[in-house]
This record gives C-alpha cells, sequence and structure tokens, in this order.
C-alpha cells in the first residue's frame, strides 16, 4: 500500500513516516513542499494521501481528485460516515486523509489511527520546545532588566532581584513581565537623563 | 445560558456579517455568543463543518450542495438558512493579458470583453499555451460564473481556456507568479492584485448575474434541527448586522474591523473600497463606482431562495458532466431554508417573501414581490445574456445552453 504524504512541516513528515515505516508501512512517498504538489501526487499514484489538514493546498488537491475521476484508480475521500468517531479524531489532530475507491476499511484504519497518534506527539513536542524557547527567552529579559537596575539604582544583583520580585507580587504579576516593562521603557527613556 | 456557535470563515470581505455580529453586539443583543475560527481553505471549513469542529460556516453556496449531494464523499444532509451576500467577487486579468485584451480604465462590458478575449483565448490555444484561469473551488459560484460568462462568449471552459483551482488568499499570488492568466475570486483579492500592480479587473460578478447568489451560512441539518431556537437567534442577528453594514456611515469602521490580522488581515483600504462599491480597476488609477458590486441586504437579499440552489445545481451537472437527476434536483433546493429564514424574522420588520422559488433573472425593472410581512421590491436581476432560470423545467433550461 503507497501512502503518500504532503506536510507543510518536513519535521512532521518525517515523523509520520518514520511510525508508519515501524508499522511495517515502507511503501512511503514524501511530497516535496516546496514542488509542483499534483505532478509529484500524479507521478506516486498513492492509495493513500496523507495531509496536515491546514495545508493551503488541500483545495487544490481536491479538484486534482475530482478530475482524475477518469483515471483506473479512482480516489475518494477517506471520510468515512460509518467511522464518524475516527474521522473526527483525525480532525482533531490536524490531520486529513484520502484513499483510493475501494480500498478496505481495515487496511486504511491503522494507518489512519498511527498518523493521529504522530499528529498529537508532533503536537506535545511543538508545545513543549515553544514553552522552552519562551523560558529562555523570558530568563534574558529578566537578565537585561536586573542590569539596567544594577547600573542606574547603583544595587547589587540579589537586590535588583529583589525589587523585581517585589514589584511583581505586589501588582500580582508575572517577574516576566515587570522585566519585559523595564527593558522596554528603558530602551524608550533611557538616555533621558 | 447562552447559547454560543463557533463559525468557521475564510479572509474575505463578505465574511463581514458573521464577524460584525459579533463584533458589535448583534448577536448578544439576541442572546447568543460567535466564536470565530480561520481558514484558508475551503475544504478545511467544510470539514471542520462535518466533524464538529464548527456548528456553522461561511461558505460558498455550491459546496454546501455538493456536500449534501456527496459528490467526491459520502453525503452529509446540509441546511442553509441565510445567505450572506450576493455578488461581491471580480474577474481580475494579469496586466499581460489585459493589455492583449484591450481593457479600458473602467469596468466594459461583458459581451465585448469576451469577444476580445475569445480571440486571445483562440491564439493562445493555438500556440499551445492556453490561457489559465484560477477560481477559488471547483464547487464555487466563482466556478460557475465564470464559465456562465465564458461559455455564454463562445469560448469552451476546460477546451479552449483552463480552468484550475486556487484558494483565496493565495489567487492575488498565483497570479503575480504567472501561474493563470485570471483569477475569479472575491474581494480584498481582486483589489490586492490591483494595488500590488499584478492585475487589471475586467469584469465584476455582478455584470455576469446582477443578483448573483454568493456565500451562504451553512450548517449540517442535524445542528439546524436540535438547535432550532438558537440558530434563529443567529439569523435575526446576521439580519441585524446586515442592515448595519449596508449604511452608509457604518462602512468606515466596519473596514476597521474587517481588515484586522485575526479576520481579513488585509489593508483597510482595500477593504473599505469593496464595501463602499468602489473598484480600482487598474494599478494606480481612481476607484470607480459600481452600485450593487456587493449586495448583502436589500430586496430581502439575504432570504435563501430555492432557485438559487436550483440554479447552481443546474451549473453543477452542466460542468460536472453528471446528468440532470429529479431528486439529486430536489435534494439540492431543499439544502437552502425559507422555512428557517421566515421563522426566525416572523414579527419583526424585515419583509418576508411568500414564495420559496422565482423565475431567476426574468427582471428588468424593479418591480412590487408578494410577501407575507414588510412591503418587498425586487431589482433587476438579469443575466448578462439575457437569459432567465425557471427552477420548474431545469432540462429545458440545460438543453437551452447547448
Amino acid at each position: 500500500m503507497r501512502i503518500a504524504i504532503i506536510d507543510t512541516s518536513t519535521t512532521r513528515a518525517a515523523i509520520i513516516s518514520d511510525g508508519l515505516r515501524e508499522a511495517g508501512l515502507d511503501d512511503l512517498v514524501l511530497i516535496d513542499p516546496a514542488g509542483p504538489l499534483v505532478a509529484q501526487v500524479e507521478t506516486a499514484r498513492p492509495e493513500v494521501v496523507l495531509i496536515n489538514l491546514e495545508n493551503p493546498s488541500r483545495d487544490l488537491l481536491e479538484d486534482f481528485f475530482a478530475m482524475s475521476r477518469a483515471l483506473a484508480r479512482p480516489i475518494a475521500m477517506f471520510v468515512d460516515q460509518s467511522d464518524a468517531e475516527a474521522t473526527g479524531a483525525a480532525i482533531d489532530a490536524g490531520v486529513s486523509a484520502y484513499v483510493v475507491d475501494g480500498l478496505s476499511k481495515q487496511r486504511i484504519k491503522p494507518v489512519i489511527e498511527l498518523a493521529i497518534r504522530r499528529f498529537q506527539a508532533f503536537s506535545t513536542l511543538q508545545r513543549e520546545l515553544d514553552e522552552a524557547k519562551n523560558a529562555l527567552a523570558e530568563r534574558a529579559t529578566i537578565d537585561r532588566a536586573k542590569a539596567i537596575l544594577m547600573k542606574r539604582r547603583q544595587i547589587d544583583e540579589p537586590a535588583a532581584y529583589a525589587l523585581l520580585r517585589g514589584q511583581a507580587m505586589r501588582t500580582n504579576r508575572r517577574i516576566g513581565e515587570i522585566a519585559e516593562a523595564i527593558v522596554t521603557s528603558d530602551a524608550l527613556l533611557g538616555d533621558m537623563e | 445560558m447562552t447559547e454560543s456557535f463557533r463559525i468557521g470563515f475564510l479572509p474575505l470581505v463578505d465574511a463581514a456579517l458573521p464577524i460584525l455580529a459579533h463584533e458589535l453586539g448583534f448577536a448578544a443583543r439576541e442572546g447568543i455568543a460567535i466564536e470565530l475560527i480561520r481558514d484558508m481553505t475551503w475544504a478545511t471549513v467544510r470539514d471542520r463543518l462535518l466533524y464538529g469542529h464548527t456548528d456553522a460556516a461561511h461558505l460558498i453556496a455550491p459546496l454546501a450542495i455538493a456536500t449534501a449531494l456527496g459528490r467526491d464523499r459520502p453525503p452529509v444532509a446540509m441546511a442553509v438558512p441565510f445567505v450572506l451576500g450576493l455578488n461581491g467577487n471580480a474577474v481580475t486579468f494579469s496586466i499581460a493579458l489585459a493589455g492583449a485584451v484591450g481593457l479600458g480604465a473602467t469596468l466594459g462590458d461583458p459581451a465585448a470583453i469576451g469577444a476580445a478575449l475569445r480571440d486571445v483565448a483562440a491564439a493562445r490555444r493555438g500556440a499551445g499555451k492556453p490561457l489559465r484561469f484560477g477560481v477559488v473551488h471547483r464547487y464555487s459560484s466563482h466556478n460557475y460564473m465564470l464559465r456562465y460568462w465564458l461559455a455564454g462568449v463562445g469560448i469552451r471552459p476546460d477546451h479552449d481556456v483552463e480552468i484550475v483551482v486556487t484558494s483565496p488568499p493565495f489567487a492575488a499570488d498565483a497570479l503575480a507568479a504567472g501561474e493563470v492568466d485570471g483569477i475569479c475570486v472575491g474581494e480584498p483579492w481582486n483589489s490586492i492584485a490591483v494595488d500590488r500592480g499584478v492585475g487589471q479587473i475586467a469584469l465584476a460578478t455582478a455584470q455576469i448575474w446582477r443578483r448573483g447568489v454568493e456565500k451562504i451560512l451553512a450548517m449540517r441539518e442535524a445542528v439546524a434541527g436540535e438547535r432550532q431556537g438558537a440558530v434563529e437567534a443567529l439569523v435575526r442577528a446576521l439580519h441585524a448586522a446586515a442592515a448595519h453594514f449596508v449604511m452608509p456611515e457604518a462602512a468606515e469602521e466596519s473596514a476597521a474591523i474587517l481588515a484586522r490580522p485575526e479576520y481579513l488581515g488585509a489593508p483597510h483600504d482595500a477593504v473599505l473600497r469593496a464595501i463602499t462599491d468602489r473598484i480600482r480597476v487598474v494599478p494606480g488609477g481612481d476607484p470607480v463606482h459600481y452600485p450593487d458590486f456587493m449586495f448583502q441586504y436589500r430586496e430581502a437579499a439575504n432570504f435563501p431562495w430555492r432557485s438559487q440552489a436550483a440554479w447552481l445545481y443546474a451549473q453543477m451537472t452542466r460542468w460536472d458532466g453528471t446528468p440532470f437527476s429529479e431528486s439529486d434536483a430536489e435534494t439540492a433546493a431543499s439544502v437552502f431554508r425559507p422555512d428557517i429564514y421566515r421563522a426566525a424574522l416572523a414579527g419583526t420588520a424585515a419583509p418576508l417573501p411568500g414564495a420559496s422559488s422565482k423565475l431567476e433573472g426574468g427582471l428588468d425593472e424593479p418591480i412590487g414581490a408578494g410577501s407575507v410581512q414588510g412591503r418587498l421590491v425586487l431589482g433587476s436581476d438579469r443575466f448578462f445574456d439575457g437569459r432567465a432560470f425557471d427552477p420548474d423545467d431545469i432540462p429545458a433550461y440545460l438543453a437551452g445552453l447547448e
């Protein structure tokens, strides 16, 4: 069973294809998001197409599928009413699938389920990465705010941090927000003295 | 408890009514809440609607009908209780094609432009590089309006010219990249193409069909049934938003709201021009006033006429090559739900048509029409070729087009 993967994120595409390979599904085609989509799909002649829900090329792709009904192996949308729950889970995870008409449900189901799990795993990974990035950025802002306070108030680092922390507690805001405000106002007003 | 509707939309000016109903308190006044979910392709808007990510959607009308008919997928019963507007789209040519066809600095005559385009299309086809037009979806009014016009001026779609799909937010890019020679898309994407200097507007779709049905509010029929009271409140909220939207003094504020990044993320001026029926036809030119370019409220424009759905079904059979079927025609017409519209607006000041279906394209002059509430006047609704559509005899209509 040949499976084509179309994804605007090449990282996620790699995660999905790894998962499929581990499950013994190794007839995979990764469609290059930078290349001509329809031509690549046409050449690959896949039986299943996995595509991220928000892919900007979906209208184009569906039009190609509708047009290719004339071909020997027509492609129909997977979204099967009899299995609305699985399809709903796929949409929730952000994956959309199309399969060749007549492919048995037993063969499709594990592919879809695996894609859903991999999409979810990718989302978790992405979220953790974003959180880590934010934490890192916040750390840097706090360091800059401390440096500004130390210089302008002629105090040492623990005192500068205590000042930030005290203000955060009094105003019920995060230290990062206070630091952000100090860095911003210093950028705007810092050279006024 | 306040009932909430999640409504899917694409960044287009005619997504205005649900956005304004939310932003300006028309929904709250009806005791409902609206949450807007923005996407970039119609396929995603449809999928979210079918699988309950959204409760309703700003949708191209033929896609709701195709979904109910089960074209390319298992059928899902759909309900359209409200039309979000008529027309508001345009056909934009690349600068090169505009030059070859000899477009003027104002909106020209559809038949004359068509005749000039026919010669260019023949030459390009002869040279092995046929003209290519982009439409926003296979099942879109844009596709059917463009094809209606092309066929009407003697250009055979799919034979003399190619027609491909490009989702609205990417249409101007496709024109700029030379992937297509023309686009038929909703605003602000024509104006953005003109302002970027990559396109010239050839026609407003209102010149092809003066009162052409455009976006609709679509929902699953099950939702319309289960949440009848709330759906009626939603219809009233959208109707109030429509009345507000067409007031000249509201245009500035509406444009400012729509232009925001979370909605259209488009230049304020391009949005404002569309709302006020002022079309910049050529790059750098002064906008041309074309009345009723967008038509969101008057003449009971929001009423879902079954005959509008029937016209779209007729175009679907014409261009998909599927045979006419009485039962499909009935399914298609029944997607439009004048009964819900009437129930929602009974007892308000809104004029309510007495009939649910009418001859489309039969009026030259404004005329009083039968109503069960209020006074209803319908304006000219002509097609550019003068042909009328009788929803009760689609086979004869289709035969007349061949």
